[in-house]
């Protein structure tokens, strides 16, 4: 049973009085059914509810309309969309539908494009048992549904046949229950364990009776992650150049790697849970501490996945604004990309340097919205405040100071002999690997997957500019570095075109007090400063929402590790995960 | 008791100076030998100036932390420079950002793994309370909960000058402290909840074997 979601949070409790009489005025009015609603109604399952008799909305341009399937489909139809080249799986969200048993159940939401043309497939698949939730797995044709699916069976307990390794991924091994349903006592079982957590050596995977997955029969069969005479060192979650609580079981041979297991969850908050018991403005003040680096693109994605169900349009200078924010964030991640890879590969220098030039952008930053490093500023529909007096003056001085700077963090650490002996050829990632594993962002690029959000699908006013996406064809960690430092140009390039002419507008479009979003899935998706960051929203038109997922940029980069690392040199672990440049929280959420 | 002494801050203007004169109260309580505090003095001078910070930073504090490394704010001048990545090295650990349930006992034993004289500074309103994370189901409600707190630095995230002033509140403490007698002398494990337990279940599993 989910508690009242007012309840649940002190900020609210203003709000709350204002919440429930409004609560009951509209539903009132919309559905004469509404009278009838339990007290929870987010835990009701999906009735169809009568729609409002007032005039259709206009079509959500980014609602997700999926095809329900029977799990025994699933198999089949994702090989035929994967013939058919839809070759990127975008994102995996379990759901929790309730207890009904008509339409209640856990189920799985896919989002697959096809990397060529953009095209998109959406579906989905549900299961009514929710004793032993059995689904089919899809880990054969993407390298990436490994971790999604085990995400899934953490949050959700639905297990996946055809998966080889049903572990836990965020909570410890000896979590009881599964938090993400919504019928979960999750406190209740698992009070603060101080003892050490146990890892296990051993996992059981899902085989299929049927190769083809005609039916969801299966056998458990045991495996070993690491065999009882592998040498397997502990790097994390205490360490410098982890970036971050990250654990990772190494296997080594002599200094080589052979297998690298991810132990996530070290910072794992539970952020989508309490999303749930918040109110929609309310969870936006979560979303800048998912990925810090990126906290003005997240909340970004945010408010554009609930502005655009709710078919509100943003005036033109928010959208400029947004822009300009998005790219000085970017700087910023990148910056600090440069300087902690520095600062891991020993050269100090270069970490001053690149920390010199990013107090510059967060100068600015805090001029405007008030923060250095959480910065709260986007809302829906708008904007917190409007820019500073002095922003304008301030970016048009930062671009040129950031153009003469950037020379130096190639003459001090990129032309490196050092640098470049450490770097070219070592971790290489093809495009087909980076497809498969989902590594969108800068590591997708240099290895030449043209993958950039904001040509994809352009939000804001990047339809309005012109730029390059960066691409590199080698695929190393040195590229990847390349990569970076040569979008921080394209980045000042985007700003210059709109630092000068922001228009006139409003920067905060009048929003109801209380925020409702129309019944429905959507999806929206911003180009973080490591890749696409996407949130979906899936509302049944409350003040808080049902779920809301967010697609995590660094996820995908922590899974293709193991991959690249493969046979590398213990030593080089740091230059390539430096590289692909990840960061926890985001991971974890 | 003479007032410890921290450049460039006077001590009328740091905030809360009733709790600390009580502490230096309570460590008084029994007077003082002349020339043992002037030892005390002397130690607690460089100890003070040369606090070897661990590194350690879960979350969105841990890059502040980086900041106030950095050239800008540079912890070098107070002599907080040298960061050290393992906790046997350490004098103090920064807790920066949120500790989770599954952190917990890692965070429990890098304490316990630092030589004493050690101090806790709990950086960032996660680490003080759980902060906007209170309500999950996975964040543990402020550190104080597994380990003792020195000082805390409220912020989300604080700034490199709450930082810096926190770190000289440390520094005030650890100014009065008596070396020789009490710091020196801390007991093992103040909380003493769970390491008698992991004591013992090491001690039989040794048996065992």
């Amino acid at each position: 049973m989910l508690p009242h979601p007012a309840l649940n949070h002190q900020l609210t409790n203003i709000m709350t009085m204002e919440t429930s009489n409004n609560n009951k005025h509209t539903e009132a009015q919309a559905q004469p059914a509404a009278a009838a609603k339990p007290a929870a109604p987010a835990a009701k399952p999906a009735v169809k509810p009568a729609p409002a008799p007032a005039a259709p909305l206009p079509p959500a341009e980014n609602e997700l309309k999926p095809v329900m399937l029977k799990p025994e489909e699933v198999y089949t139809h994702v090989a035929d969309l994967y013939e058919k080249g839809f070759t990127f799986l975008e994102c995996l969200t379990g759901m929790d539908w309730g207890t009904d048993a008509e339409t209640g159940g856990l189920g799985v939401i896919y989002q697959l494009e096809n990397p060529e043309n953009g095209e998109k497939a959406v579906f989905q698949t549900l299961t009514h048992d929710r004793e032993n939730p059995v689904l089919a797995s899809i880990t054969s044709f993407y390298d990436i549904a490994n971790i999604y699916e085990r995400e899934v069976y953490d949050f959700y307990g639905i297990r996946f046949v055809g998966h080889n390794d049903m572990r836990r991924i965020y909570l410890r091994e000896d979590w009881i229950g599964y938090p993400m349903r919504k019928d979960d006592e999750t406190e209740k079982f698992n009070p603060l364990r101080m003892t050490n957590e146990p890892l296990a050596d051993e996992t059981v995977g899902l085989k299929p009776a049927d190769e083809a997955m005609k039916t969801l029969a299966y056998s458990e069969q045991k495996h070993r992650i690491f065999q009882p005479e592998e040498y397997v060192v502990n790097i994390g979650p205490q360490h410098p150049s982890t970036h971050g609580v990250l654990h990772f079981r190494v296997s080594l041979e002599g200094e080589r790697i052979k297998k690298i297991d991810p132990v996530l969850g070290y910072i794992h908050r539970g952020v989508e849970k309490l999303n749930e018991q918040l109110t929609y403005p309310q969870t936006l003040a979560l979303t800048d501490r998912l990925d810090y680096l990126g906290a003005m693109q997240n909340r970004h994605a945010t408010c554009m996945v609930i502005e655009k169900a709710m078919r509100i349009n943003v005036s033109d200078r928010v959208k400029v604004i947004r822009t300009i924010m998005d790219e000085l964030q970017r700087i910023d991640s990148h910056i600090l990309f440069f300087s902690c890879l520095a600062q891991d590969l020993g050269a100090t220098t270069a970490f001053l340097y690149g920390f010199r030039d990013r107090e510059k952008i967060l100068d600015i930053f805090e001029e405007t919205c008030g923060g250095r490093l959480i910065l709260n500023y986007n809302t829906i529909g708008g904007v917190m405040a409007d820019i500073h007096p002095n922003f304008q003056k301030r970016v048009s001085e930062f671009i040129p100071y950031m153009r003469k700077n950037i020379k130096e963090y190639y003459d001090i650490f990129v032309n490196n002999v050092i640098f470049r002996n450490r770097a070219i050829g070592v971790g290489v990632l093809s495009k087909e690997e980076c497809i498969s594993f989902g590594c969108t962002g800068g590591t997708g690029r240099a290895a030449g997957w043209s993958n950039d959000v904001r040509k994809r699908m352009p939000y804001a006013a990047y339809d309005r500019v012109e730029f390059n996406e960066v691409l590199h064809t080698e695929g190393d960690s040195y590229a990847r570095t390349l990569v970076r430092l040569e979008e921080i140009m394209e980045s000042l390039n985007i700003i210059e075109q709109l630092i000068d002419n922001i228009p006139e507008g409003n920067f905060q479009e009048k929003m109801k007090p209380i925020i409702k979003v129309p019944e429905g899935i959507y999806y929206s998706a911003v180009e973080g400063s490591r890749g696409e960051f996407g949130a979906l929203l899936v509302s049944k038109g409350d003040k808080s929402p049902y779920r809301l997922h967010y697609r995590s940029t660094g996820l995908p980069l922590v899974a293709v590790m193991d991959h690249a690392c493969r046979n590398n040199m213990i030593a080089d672990l740091i230059t390539i995960g430096g590289t692909l440049d990840y960061v926890v929280p985001d991971i974890d959420r | 008791m003479k007032k410890p002494k921290i450049k460039s801050i006077p001590y009328e203007e740091f905030k809360d100076n009733e709790t600390f004169e009580q502490l230096v109260a309570e460590l008084n309580q029994n007077g003082t030998n002349v020339i043992v505090r002037s030892l005390d003095e002397l130690i607690d001078w460089g100890r003070s100036n040369s606090l070897w910070p661990l590194t350690f930073a879960t979350s969105c504090c841990g890059i502040e932390f980086m900041a106030v490394c950095a050239a800008r704010y540079d912890i070098a001048r107070f002599g907080f420079e040298v960061t050290r990545n393992s906790p046997r090295q350490a004098d103090v650990i920064l807790v920066s950002g949120t500790i989770t349930t599954k952190m917990a006992p890692v965070l429990k034993r890098l304490y316990d793994q630092m030589a004493d004289p050690k101090y806790v500074v709990a950086i960032g309103g996660c680490s003080i309370s759980g902060g906007p994370f209170k309500k999950s189901y996975h964040v543990v409600e402020g550190v104080d909960n597994i380990i003792p707190v020195n000082v805390y630095v409220p912020g989300c995230p604080p700034r490199p000058e709450s930082f810096l002033y926190g770190m000289m509140q440390l520094q005030r403490i650890v100014k009065v402290e008596n070396f020789f007698g009490t710091t020196n002398r801390k007991e093992r494990d103040p909380y003493g909840r769970e390491m008698d337990k992991a004591n013992e279940e090491l001690l039989n599993t040794a048996e065992e074997a």
